[in-house]
């Protein structure tokens, strides 16, 4: 039963693209399906994200300590999907129209903040291993700090994406904040107070 | 654009599917026959005959969704790109009283009744008059218009509707030399209409158009769709339809025409005037603040194209905003 938890969590995370590969080749999609994919693996990229940051919030007030061993598949996770909405965008949605591209990155701020979040998660996929773990040592912990980049960036992509601020993205901004102010006020308390702990990121 | 004029559509006989997307309506009236039935045989000479007669009447014909409409002159304006089908016209719609999901007008809106239907049209006016839907659009009027529509977020779709001229209503109306521009107001029902609960938007809905461009010939109230009326979620029974600026100009299931002599408030405006100006004419070379506006995706299609200036009907409107600077009123 130990030895399955694993696999069972990593197919249930693979769960929302499947459906939605499903929803492609069964052509069940919306009438505009690139819009469908890219809203779909977006919001799945965020979900993923807050998933992630909620694991040390969670492991310290309950004391599940267990659920840190999923901490990484999870954040995998969320560049996983965060790829595939990137992707979208740079295949379906724009077919490789490069100087499209690159004056939107550059001129529009909620695809400049979308293509940071993205962008701020590529050296926490690769140094995600048991190697980098090893041989960036204590150095580590800070560079995946970068995490509370990209699901600030990640929330503000969704906010400025929307024509009317309200509902869905309203709500991952209020959890991605709520989440950060977990570690904010621990941080706050162990510099004023007890230095016996050390900081965990 | 062609242009032509051609003989009146003969009168389609599809009636059962009207019927069908009543249906519920259907089953209320014949349960409250059944019961007028009941009362009729202790009191004789009472009988049902005018309530099923009032679901039907002319009236409603206009009013309901899905009623096959029995004349109109058939594509006076078209062009020779594809039509999008019923289904994608149906099923993707900004239609933010019934939610801002694309699919949410779809799903939400079947609960609108838009029997009956009054349209309040006042202002500065000879004529002010409360009209039943029926009265305010004349049969002979009804024309096909074969329009592409442009949405401010960058998909396109080609759109059969059926409708007036905007301009026969307003003639009708007798406009005063006050009346410089014209506001359209959507109902607000929010027991019917969900999305209105929430403040999305400074409801209820409106529109305006300067009086040149309300009168334009382009310009029409649409009651109908490949040859029936409405659907909810597209506006049922009576919507505005400007091919050449962005759709949100093109209010939806509009209760009041109303003439005024300043610019009116227009609900994207009043939202976030920074990116949502009166105007909103369809032009590639202004973009959105937060996207660009030079190529859209034709709800369909795979690649995007490029947008036309005021989409594609520059030779018929650019005419309107000689000399505007149209960076500054966007």
């Amino acid at each position: 039963m130990q030895r399955l938890q694993k696999p069972l969590v990593f197919a249930l995370c693979l769960g929302p693209f499947l459906w939605l590969l499903g929803r492609f080749l069964t052509n069940n999609l919306s009438v505009n399906p690139i819009e469908d994919i890219t809203l779909t693996t977006g919001i799945w990229a965020l979900r993923f994200l807050v998933l992630t940051l909620a694991v040390t919030p969670i492991r310290r007030l309950t004391g599940w300590n267990k659920i840190i061993q999923y901490r990484r598949m999870l954040g995998l996770f969320a560049f996983f999907y965060a790829s595939l909405h990137f992707l979208t965008y740079l295949v379906l949605d724009q077919y490789f129209d490069f100087d499209a591209i690159f004056a939107d990155v550059a001129k529009r701020r909620f695809i400049t903040v979308g293509f940071i979040a993205f962008l701020s998660m590529v050296p926490l996929a690769i140094t995600s291993t048991k190697g980098w773990i090893r041989r960036l040592g204590k150095r580590w912990q800070v560079l995946h700090r970068l995490v509370y980049l990209s699901a600030v960036c990640g929330a503000v992509h969704y906010l400025w994406k929307v024509k009317v601020i309200a509902g869905s993205p309203v709500r991952y901004a209020v959890a991605i904040g709520v989440l950060l102010a977990f570690r904010l006020v621990w941080r706050l308390r162990s510099s004023r107070g007890v230095r016996r702990q050390p900081a965990e990121a | 654009m062609l242009i032509k004029t051609a003989p009146i559509a003969p009168a389609s006989e599809i009636t059962d599917e009207r019927l069908y997307l009543r249906r519920r309506e259907f089953i209320r009236v014949m349960g409250r026959a059944a019961a007028v039935v009941a009362a009729g045989s202790l009191i004789p000479g009472c009988s049902a005959e005018p309530i099923g007669a009032d679901a039907v009447g002319e009236e409603g014909l206009l009013a309901s969704p899905q009623t096959p409409i029995p004349a109109f002159k058939p594509k006076v304006v078209t062009t020779d790109e594809k039509l999008n089908t019923f289904e994608e016209i149906t099923s993707y719609n900004n239609f933010y009283e019934f939610g801002t999901g694309k699919n949410d007008p779809q799903q939400y809106a079947g609960k609108l009744k838009t029997t009956p239907w009054k349209v309040k049209v006042d202002g500065h006016c000879s004529k002010p008059a409360d009209y039943d839907l029926g009265d305010l659009i004349r049969p002979a009027d009804l024309e096909e218009r074969i329009y592409r529509l442009r949405c401010v977020e960058a998909w396109s779709m080609v759109i059969p509707w059926v409708g007036v001229p905007l301009a026969s209503i307003i003639k009708r109306a007798e406009p005063t030399s006050k009346a410089t521009f014209v506001e359209l107001t959507t109902l607000q029902r929010p027991s019917e209409m969900p999305g209105q609960q929430d403040a999305i938007l400074d409801w209820p809905y409106t529109e305006g158009l300067r009086m040149d461009e309300a009168m334009h010939p382009l310009t029409i109230m649409a009651v109908g769709l490949y040859g029936k009326t409405l659907m909810n979620q597209n506006g049922a029974p009576l919507r505005l339809v400007v091919p050449w600026k962005y759709g949100f100009k093109s209010i939806k299931s509009v209760v009041r025409i109303r003439f005024v002599d300043r610019q009116p408030k227009t609900a994207w405006n009043v939202s976030n005037p920074s990116e949502y100006g009166f105007f909103s004419n369809v032009n590639p070379e202004v973009d959105h603040p937060r996207w660009t506006q030079a190529s859209e995706r034709r709800i369909g299609e795979f690649r995007r194209r490029k947008t036309l200036m005021f989409n594609g009907y520059a030779d018929q409107v650019a005419s309107l905003y000689a000399g505007m600077d149209l960076k500054r009123y966007y």
